[in-house]
């Protein structure tokens, strides 16, 4: 694979797994990853921890940096909520997150 | 009837500084917004975020924008219907547009212009089935008239501010007979004042504080009669009470901007850029709103924008007149009466 590139996989709402290509060098995060890809995720606020419509459930034991205060205070007061819950936006395109599996929430945020 | 030149709907940072480039063209300005301030999801989201991309601020809070943006429109004396959102937009004679608002107020104009961003502020929803059979029987999502929980049981859901201060305040003014409060986790993110109050309330009995629960389900034969509760260790039990709040706070929808006969793609409004006309002659949509090739959802992308429309609708409200383009540092910014 060329520099720079990792790969993030993404369970959608039906099911299907997508094995996308990502960027470490361009300031990325998932939501923005998803959204390039045409993934359904909304991503309603941009990136600003603010909405929940890029929520995705961690199903990988791929070691994340702590939550902020603002992404956990968003989830909070979201709707489908459960322990491994994360925004997408606050995740960076890193190679740490290699390989990572997330799972698209429903929508309704 | 509210009478003027361009109607503009959606009173974020582009409507605001529309009004601007209008008035540098004399023509006037109203605003319909869905929220009870003007700004848009820059004060009602994100207020206290800086911008780092507004042209000669290296950074500005958003909400100081809005109020700068207001001040340099000030001069142009727009109008504002704040609080009611824009439901239709009717053609009349004479290349009229009527705009009529959820509460029957009626703008003419010979421009509109849709500077409605993410679209219309409504409550956000838990996804609890039944809700929508019980909104006004029992289910409120905005607590209007606070006498109307007078004497009566009511179950309020949510972690954040509104959820933590109306708890209190339909406590403290011995309005609700009966007050639980239902919130996901064990913990409360609201102002630490007022989350000590709820917690006081709580240890003196007059809140039912019930944490790591979601209600998820309602029950009741045409009026709510009770809510069922679901705690995080799976149990459940059904608690009877006359009114559920879910208070999560707002999100933006495209409402009714999808019925107004405007070519809609990936849920904004497909523009002409050479003046961001849409195909409804006349109406124009400018900012986050809009989408054509090669769109950013920048606000210094609408502000753009929103000045070449005026430009559009200046000829097209008086086609026989000329205009050139003047620079505010020859002529000043000269204001109406």
């Amino acid at each position: 694979m060329a520099d720079n590139m990792i790969t993030i996989h993404i369970i959608d709402r039906e099911g299907v797994t997508h094995d996308l290509e990502a960027p470490t060098d361009m300031n990325m995060n998932v939501m923005e990853v998803c959204r390039s890809y045409e993934l359904p995720v909304e991503g309603r606020c941009g990136g600003m921890a603010m909405c929940a419509t890029c929520q995705c459930y961690l199903e990988s034991d791929t070691e994340l940096p702590e939550q902020s205060d603002s992404e956990l205070d968003m989830l909070d007061e979201a709707f489908f909520v459960e322990d491994n819950s994360r925004l997408g936006c606050q995740i960076h395109i890193s190679d740490e997150i290699d390989g990572i599996v997330l799972k698209l929430a429903p929508e309704g945020n | 009837m509210i009478e003027t030149d361009i109607i503009i709907i959606g009173a974020g940072p582009v409507g605001i500084f529309t009004v601007f480039e209008a008035g540098l063209l004399k023509l006037k300005c109203h605003l319909i917004d869905s929220l009870p301030q003007a700004g848009g999801q820059l004060t009602e989201i994100y207020p206290k975020k800086p911008i780092y991309d507004i042209p000669g601020y290296p950074t500005v809070d958003a909400g100081e924008l809005v109020d700068k943006l207001m001040e340099q429109s000030a001069p142009f004396k727009p109008g504002f219907t704040l609080g009611e959102s824009a439901v239709t937009i009717d053609e009349v004679e004479d290349d009229m547009f009527i705009v009529t608002t959820n509460k029957g107020t009626k703008h003419k104009a010979p421009i509109v212009m849709i500077a409605g961003g993410l679209g219309v502020f409504e409550p956000r929803k838990p996804p609890v089935e039944n809700l929508e059979k019980f909104e006004d029987n029992g289910v409120e999502y905005i607590i209007k008239d606070p006498e109307m929980y007078q004497d009566k049981k009511v179950v309020v859901a949510g972690g954040g501010d509104s959820a933590l201060d109306w708890s209190i305040y339909l406590v403290e003014n011995n309005i609700a007979s009966e007050l639980s409060l239902v919130h996901r986790r064990s913990s409360f993110r609201g102002h630490l004042d007022s989350v000590q109050k709820v917690m006081d309330l709580a240890e003196a009995g007059k809140i039912n504080l019930i944490t790591e629960a979601e209600v998820v389900g309602l029950n009741g034969n045409g009026s709510l009669d009770a809510v069922q509760i679901k705690h995080k260790d799976g149990s459940s039990v059904e608690k009877s009470t006359d009114h559920f709040v879910p208070l999560f706070g707002l999100k933006p929808s495209l409402g009714p901007i999808g019925d107004w006969g405007l070519e809609i793609e990936k849920n904004a409004i497909k523009v002409n850029t050479r003046d961001y006309s849409t195909n409804r002659p006349g109406i124009y949509a400018i900012g986050d709103v809009n989408t054509y090739e090669g769109k950013l959802k920048l606000i210094l992308c609408g502000f753009h924008e929103g000045t070449i429309a005026v430009q559009s609708a200046f000829a097209r409200i008086y086609p026989d007149k000329k205009n050139v383009l003047k620079y505010t540092t020859v002529n000043g910014v000269n204001g109406f009466e």
